[in-house]
């Protein structure tokens, strides 16, 4: 372990000269994890308890720190939605189809709303589909890949089963047919068929990942010290699988962002959503190609962009939280 | 061989469980086919003819018989190549339609993402051996965020610029409603012009996950006792990279692509309705929205056949190169 430190400091230092010319201008460098001797780095966190030691961490990432201010930023405009959108999302009073102006800086939709409000109120939508819809799929992946890639035998064979089973039928397809002959129509059907439907590409990921662990020599000294199924489960693999987890968690957020906008620009949502997705849905079926609004066709895109990649930068802070070598400082 | 005899096994009961799944989601979901085709003739409001409604079932065959009846006919009909006729294209049998479109799709979405595969993995792993230069900085910022485009909004916004703006290329469909069909050099560059604007949508996303997923392995395997031992013993840098480390990175990649033809049909979804091209996924969505139960069933019946069988593939692949996994199982 130590030798693989000094072996790295040389292209760390190069990264930190890169990046810091590349993404983030005027952050200053955190002095708390800056490694000269290695011995610093446990007192100086310790001194600063009040500061959860994974935040650090995280933090110390410039890209991840980028994410999370983005990121923040987002949340800030979800909920302050109201206050920031110059008209009501859902008001009709303006003149169909305009090009953006001062008065409707993206212009309105054909229906004669404002493009640049529905954005705004279009964070609330993609925020809350990520989170639950994310945290779903996570949480049964999690379970199902865990205790399938551990337990092995005649447990896999069955779990291994419906893994198979929910990564054959095709996901989207799949969330199609079931959205559209739904009774009820909106986000909330959404995140159910999202989080019910995309467990499965996690799950087998996590399965394989244990199934590599599961064979390393610490599981197999805590196997021969006597340690219980549950305990080498949830003391010794899932911390090597934290950061696999979160990252699955944000990774699944963002397909569930995305899903959330395919569905709904194929036509299968409620149509008065206002929504990232459905702006899409009436940028492409309400004439904008034709009437050459930019704006309204490629604000929406740009938005969903913004708050995926905000999410991968957040990953790559939690990439560095469980695998020190990744770390940036 | 015990591993690879299981795998087969185990394709051929999920095999078994997807066919039945297939007969049981669409009978899941509220609405009668039939009722739907009179409304549609008579109009929304008109009272029901029961007599119209008789006739329209027996015309379209739809089973009759309780459940367990039902499944025996689906099975036997499935074990004979029968699909039945869609409802919507009648009387024209599901298989013809399918036929007609899955060459479309097959030739559009496969090769495109083939090449993707290929070439992702090429340039992360030459990332990751080139750790921290110029070219790894701009995959790892610049290319995460390309990756982040939607890919319908992609989709669109190319429609938007080269079709209706510049008029450089076709609007959509796969070929001119004037060329001949017929197999010549006029006709084959009118395929490839209108799969041109499809094929980019696909290609411009779809390597992202590949390059990254690739130089994320491989930064670590680069890292392993075998590597170093492999530059210890004076092997060419090509070879220690492309033999130890990326052998070893790879592995997850190709789990990972028999995986992603999931969300390929997904993306087949989207991007033929963008475009309005004549393959699968376009015939799909017209099913659904038609409650054409016989194609729907059909293309999910196809697709998810073709997803097992590249899913034994890759369980395959990966037991011939990783023998942990496959000594794990004796």
């Amino acid at each position: 372990m130590d030798t693989q430190d000094h072996n790295l400091k040389e292209p760390l230092e190069q990264e930190g000269l890169t990046v810091t010319q590349g993404v983030t201008t005027a952050v200053p460098e955190p002095p708390i994890l800056e490694p000269e001797d290695d011995d610093v780095v446990p007192q100086q966190a310790r001194a600063k308890r009040h500061v959860p030691e994974w935040f650090e961490v995280i933090w110390s990432n410039r890209k991840a720190r980028v994410g999370l201010i983005l990121l923040l930023f987002f949340i800030l405009v979800a909920i302050f939605a109201n206050v920031l959108a110059p008209y009501s999302p859902t008001d009709i009073s303006f003149g169909p189809s305009q090009m953006p102006d001062s008065q409707h800086w993206l212009g309105t939709t054909q229906a004669g709303q404002d493009v640049f409000s529905q954005l705004i109120y279009g964070t609330r939508t993609s925020l809350i589909v990520g989170a639950l819809g994310g945290g779903l799929a996570t949480i049964i992946a999690l379970v199902i890949g865990m205790v399938a890639g551990y337990m092995g035998g005649i447990v896999d064979e069955i779990l291994s089963f419906f893994i198979n089973l929910g990564l054959v039928v095709p996901a989207l397809p799949l969330m199609v047919t079931v959205a559209a002959y739904s009774p009820v129509k909106g986000p909330t059907i959404i995140i159910l068929v999202i989080g019910l439907t995309g467990w499965a590409w996690g799950a087998r990921f996590k399965r394989s990942q244990v199934l590599t662990l599961r064979v390393r020599d610490y599981i197999t000294s805590a196997q021969f010290a006597g340690d219980g199924t549950l305990r080498i489960v949830f003391r010794e693999i899932l911390p090597n699988m934290l950061s696999l987890t979160v990252l699955s968690y944000i990774s699944a957020a963002i397909g569930a962002i995305g899903a959330e906008a395919g569905l709904e620009f194929l036509g299968v949502g409620d149509p008065s959503t206002i929504s990232w997705g459905m702006m899409l849905y009436w940028a492409n079926n309400g004439g904008a190609m034709i009437t050459g609004q930019w704006a309204w066709l490629v604000a929406p895109g740009l938005a969903l962009a913004a708050i995926t990649s905000c999410l991968m930068l957040i990953n790559f802070g939690v990439d560095a939280l469980s695998n020190p070598q990744l770390r940036e400082e | 061989m015990r591993y690879f005899i299981r795998r087969f096994l185990f394709f051929l009961l999920t095999l078994w469980t997807a066919v039945t799944l297939n007969f049981i989601i669409p009978r899941l979901e509220p609405g009668d086919p039939a009722e739907d085709i009179v409304r549609r003739l008579a109009g929304q409001n008109k009272p029901i003819d029961p007599a119209q409604l008789h006739a329209i079932r027996l015309m379209l065959g739809i089973p009759g018989g309780n459940i367990f009846q039902q499944y025996i006919d689906y099975l036997n009909l499935l074990f004979h190549g029968q699909f039945g006729v869609s409802y919507t294209y009648f009387p024209y049998p599901v298989t013809t339609l399918i036929g007609q479109s899955i060459m479309w799709t097959v030739g559009l979405v496969l090769t495109t993402n083939i090449i993707g595969f290929i070439a992702g993995n090429l340039l992360g792993a030459f990332a990751a051996w080139k750790r921290n230069s110029i070219f790894d900085s701009f995959v790892s910022v610049g290319l995460s965020f390309v990756g982040t485009l939607p890919y319908m909004w992609i989709a669109l916004v190319l429609l938007f610029i080269f079709a209706f703006q510049l008029q450089l290329l076709p609007m959509g469909g796969g070929f001119s409603e004037t060329s001949t069909r017929q197999m010549s050099w006029g006709y084959t560059l009118d395929i490839m012009q209108h799969a041109l604007l499809p094929a980019l949508s696909i290609l411009i996303t779809g390597p992202i996950g590949w390059i990254m997923g690739m130089r994320n392995n491989m930064v670590q395997t680069l890292r392993e006792d075998y590597t170093r031992l492999a530059i210890a013993k004076g092997l060419k840098p090509w070879k220690v990279a492309l033999l130890y480390s990326a052998r070893n990175a790879i592995l997850p990649n190709v789990t990972g692509f028999a995986m992603s033809l999931g969300g390929i049909m997904g993306g087949v979804v989207l991007v033929e309705s963008i475009f309005n091209y004549p393959g699968m996924g376009r015939l799909f969505f017209e099913a659904v929205g038609n409650r054409d139960y016989p194609l729907m069933q059909t293309i999910l019946l196809f697709t998810i056949v073709g997803m097992l069988l590249a899913n034994l593939l890759a369980d395959f692949v990966v037991g011939l190169l990783d023998p942990r996994v496959r000594k794990g199982k004796n």
